[in-house]
């Protein structure tokens, strides 16, 4: 171990709704190539949803933390508000003009698209 | 009480447990004190990084040194 093992100094935490759609599978498509590009850390949405103290603890504490939903109805919202997890940069992906259906074959272009609403999002912090 | 300190072994883990250690020690409760370095069972607990402190099972502080005052409060004294 290195004398710096100790994260997350600026990791920033990736909560993705990752539901049953396709915005809301871009979400979760989008938060894991950022997580590949090291713009930040994929978590575990459903952790927290499940009320495990170490997902919400972890949510609580760290600076950094942008929320992808996938449309309008929240659901990552809704789970970060019940587990008491202040809701810091937030991005519903309806609100870039993707609109929701079940087409599981996403584009490159609107996860492109998402991904960079998310960098802007972290950009303006 | 059993308390478990997470972390590999860095500066912060090694602070964390020691103020730890301190805030039992002033409190004068009964406390068994563990400290967490095997990467692996540090996963169980679902944490997005280290140190963390874990009191009775629940995880009360991730990715910071928390306060004596914290600790102590957590531990009910």
């Amino acid at each position: 171990m290195t004398e710096n093992c100790c994260v997350p100094g600026g990791t920033v935490m990736i909560l993705s709704c990752s539901g049953g759609s396709n915005v809301g599978q871009l979400s979760n498509q989008a938060a894991v190539e950022l997580t590949r590009e090291g713009v930040g850390k994929m978590f575990c949405l459903a952790g927290i949803g499940g009320q495990l103290s170490g997902f919400v603890q972890s949510a609580r504490d760290v600076p950094e933390m942008v929320t992808i939903d996938g449309c309008s109805v929240g659901c990552a919202k809704a789970i970060l508000e019940k587990a008491r997890v202040p809701l810091k940069s937030y991005l519903v992906l309806t609100d870039l003009g993707i609109e929701k259906n079940k087409n599981f074959d996403l584009s490159s272009e609107d996860i492109r698209r998402v991904k960079e609403a998310v960098k802007a999002i972290l950009s303006e912090k | 009480m059993e308390i478990k300190v997470l972390g590999p072994g860095c500066p912060k883990c090694r602070q964390t447990e020691k103020i730890v250690r301190e805030a039992v020690s002033e409190s004068g409760v009964d406390a068994e004190i563990e400290k967490v370095t095997d990467i692996l069972k540090i996963g169980e607990y679902g944490v997005f990084g280290t140190p963390a402190v874990v009191i009775d099972g629940e995880v009360k502080s991730v990715g910071k040194i928390p306060t004596k005052e914290e600790i102590k409060r957590w531990i009910g004294k």
